[in-house]
């Protein structure tokens, strides 16, 4: 192969010129730019992609502009992991010169990223649920407008001690963060109330068979409470059936492990679970209502947890950006006018607590078929609950942060 | 390479973050990481001839402990730095003690293992580890009282760490001891015939190559401030391998060459490619098939063979 230096020159100069730093033509009132946070590759993907689909689709409904400026979106793929994550912000920031995140998807990411979302002051409105970030170490430039892991799972187990009369549960969640906090946030509210969590089951994220943690399962208990997230959920249920528990013991899910994005690989086995979330995309509200009606239309499945929560935060980044006029080079006063955000958006009214975490409703649905396709029927609402529950928040933030350990199981049997 | 070429890279080295943005000198500081991580590994695969994919074992033992001894500890990064490389070092120690029973495949799979029972620890303790939380409010040291948290400040301290951590694995591998290693890998049963300690040349070797992860493990975790137990991971591991493999193994400029591709394209080009992992297959498609031993050495016999034409 003959390659001369002068070919040589050229072929490195294109290389170079490919890896140059861009020039950016600046008109006289430049875009807003936003950052989506998410995660294209990976277990984690299909939340990730329903994120990407529904800021594209609330933006395009606005006719591309937010506060009266134009915007510009950029995506960055953190595949799930931590320092990548780190990584694609740091990319986001310094070369794509985003002035606001939505994102990241995954605790561990926006724990990996928060030292430099503080160092940056980036106003970040995150999906990410680890309970921390918005509570003994806060960040004074997120908002999550979402819900803490344990959020949506207090109410639960209120309604299961209360209208359910449960007395003996057990919990299984994915042995990560969101798993603990979720499974922790229920048992203390669930024991609270009078009940007993008798056994607590965490079997690893990538686990491939349920069947060990359904044979060890106890059968004298009420019911069981599903804490899993991603696809895992509609894995566990799946064997739960083929075991032929259904019907025996009753099944009662978090925020994500009956979620539409799931739903809808499942047959009429699921139907009359129990679950609750901020969200479903049978809402009877007029923006649900528009927002589900289109997401359906063109991808033809119901939005979940993860295209409603990026349609969420990006009405709320939109109101702030309103009452501020656009001008969100003014970060400080940009970030109070996030945190003042009380609107009604796809998942109801909104607000935010001084800790940045959102104050909102919290549903209890049922799986039902209607229209041929199985959904969530809201049929019980908690309104405007907070991340503390009914908890004196001074009170709560001086017990450590929910974990596999505490609050403490005393009522385990073995 | 020629005298003046080395000053030419010297000084583009020393006067990039004059001219790139704060993105290109942070990308330069991490493939400054992984480049000293993929070296020290390289001692093992390319010297060695010994394959492990627990590397990552390394980069997160070294991190876990700094974190944990500033977090808990209280201990300034001038004690957490010497402790936890003296650490990594001393278990790198009985980590080489057990793989080392084994050679090829054997030893590959006990690397892996003892590295997944590391990763695994790190996930499950959570007393320690923070569990999947992972372990954040770190800080950068501020050597001579020199803040590093600027990405320019940083880039010359990863900078420094790297040249002189490959210089001094450069002179392990053209020492005697080096000689003794490489005749360990090609001919083991000659080298025991002649009087050599062949267990014991890996050993140190092992153990050498575990207390340079360990920097590269201080470094990312300085960089990050932030540690979680994906560091450990499997992933990781066979990543920083990929990157010797690919460089070339068996040569100093192989892992540099090898680490750099891999974290532009993960980092890099990912931006203007959804399906980025396609083209890291590919391009190492491409590497297998045109450079079966690596770019480096690939590039040097094809430049030969230009040289004879």
């Amino acid at each position: 192969m003959a390659f001369t230096r002068r070919s040589f020159l050229q072929a490195a100069g294109v290389g170079i010129a490919a890896f140059g730093f861009p020039v950016r033509v600046r008109a006289q009132t430049e875009p807003i730019r936003i950052g989506l946070m998410t995660v294209k590759t990976g277990p984690l993907a299909s939340g990730g992609i329903d994120m990407e689909r529904a800021l594209a689709q609330f933006v395009r409904e606005h006719n591309n502009t937010l506060g009266g400026r134009k915007v510009e979106v950029s995506v960055g793929d953190s595949a799930g992991v931590p320092a990548q994550a780190r990584a694609k912000l740091q990319e986001l920031v310094e070369r794509n010169k985003i002035q606001v995140m939505i994102g990241p998807l995954a605790a561990a990411e926006a724990l990996a990223a928060d030292d430099y979302i503080r160092s940056q002051q980036l106003p970040t409105l995150s999906v990410a649920a680890a309970e921390d970030l918005t509570q003994r170490n806060p960040n004074p430039w997120f908002v999550r407008g979402t819900s803490t892991s344990a959020q949506s799972a207090h109410p639960l187990a209120d309604y299961c001690a209360k209208q359910l009369k449960y007395k003996r549960m057990a919990v299984i969640a994915d042995d990560i963060a969101y798993g603990h906090e979720m499974c922790a946030g229920f048992q203390r509210v669930f024991e609270d109330s009078g009940g007993k969590i008798v056994q607590k089951m965490f079997p690893p994220l990538t686990v491939p068979d349920y069947a060990t943690y359904l044979a060890q399962m106890k059968t004298n208990i009420d019911a069981i409470f599903l804490g899993f997230a991603g696809s895992n959920g509609f894995r566990w249920f799946k064997q739960f059936n083929e075991y032929g528990l259904k019907g025996k013991i009753n099944v009662v899910g978090g925020m994500t492990a009956f979620d539409e994005a799931v739903l809808r690989n499942m047959s009429d086995e699921a139907l009359g679970i129990i679950t609750s979330c901020w969200y479903s995309a049978e809402l009877d509200n007029p923006i649900n209502k528009k927002f589900a009606a289109a997401f359906r239309n063109e991808w033809k499945y119901d939005p979940g947890f993860y295209a409603a929560a990026t349609y969420v935060e990006a009405a709320v980044l939109e109101a702030a950006l309103a009452s501020v006029n656009g001008k969100i080079e003014d970060k400080p006063a940009f970030m109070k006018a996030l945190r003042a955000t009380k609107i009604d958006t796809a998942r109801g009214p909104v607000a935010f607590d001084e800790y940045g975490n959102i104050v909102g409703n919290v549903y209890i649905r049922k799986v039902e078929r209607k229209e041929g396709r199985l959904g969530n029927a809201v049929i019980y609402t908690y309104p405007n609950v907070s991340q503390f529950w009914t908890y004196d928040a001074k009170e709560f933030l001086k017990n450590p942060v929910y974990s596999r350990d505490w609050p403490p199981a005393k009522n385990l049997e073995s | 390479m020629s005298a003046a070429a080395r000053i030419v890279l010297v000084l583009v080295l020393v006067a990039f973050p004059l001219i790139g943005g704060d993105f290109y000198i942070n990308l330069a500081s991490q493939i400054f990481i992984a480049a000293l991580f993929a070296t020290s590994l390289n001692l093992l695969v390319g010297y060695g001839g010994l394959v492990s994919l627990g590397h990552a074992a390394w980069i997160g033992l070294a991190a876990y402990t700094s974190a944990w001894l500033y977090l808990h500890l209280g201990l300034r990064h001038w004690i957490t730095a010497p402790l936890a490389l003296v650490n990594t070092t001393l278990i790198a120690g009985l980590f080489g003690w057990i793989a080392l029973r084994a050679t090829g495949l054997g030893f590959l799979m006990i690397t892996l293992a003892l590295s997944q029972v590391l990763w695994g620890t790190a996930y499950r303790w959570a007393a320690v580890t923070n569990g999947d939380n992972g372990l954040s409010g770190l800080t950068r040291p501020a050597p001579f009282g020199i803040s590093l948290d600027g990405p320019a400040a940083f880039y010359y301290f990863s900078l420094t760490v790297t040249i002189v951590a490959v210089w001094m694995m450069a002179r392990l591998v053209n020492s005697p001891f080096g000689a003794a290693l490489r005749g360990s890998r090609d001919e083991s049963r000659r080298m025991s015939a002649l009087g050599h300690n062949v267990w014991l040349v890996r050993w140190l070797t092992f153990v050498y190559s575990g207390f340079w992860g360990a920097v590269a493990g201080l470094l990312f975790v300085y960089y990050h401030k932030y540690i979680h137990p994906t560091a450990l991971s499997l992933t990781s591991s066979a990543e920083v391998l990929l990157g010797v493999i690919a460089g070339g193994a068996g040569t100093i400029a192989g892992p540099i060459v090898g680490a750099a591709i891999v974290l532009i394209l993960k980092n890099y080009v990912s931006a203007y490619l959804d399906r980025w992992n396609m083209l890291l297959g590919a391009v190492f498609v491409v590497i297998v098939i045109f450079m079966p031993d690596g770019i480096v050495p690939g590039i040097r016999r094809w430049s030969a063979r230009l040289r004879k034409t």
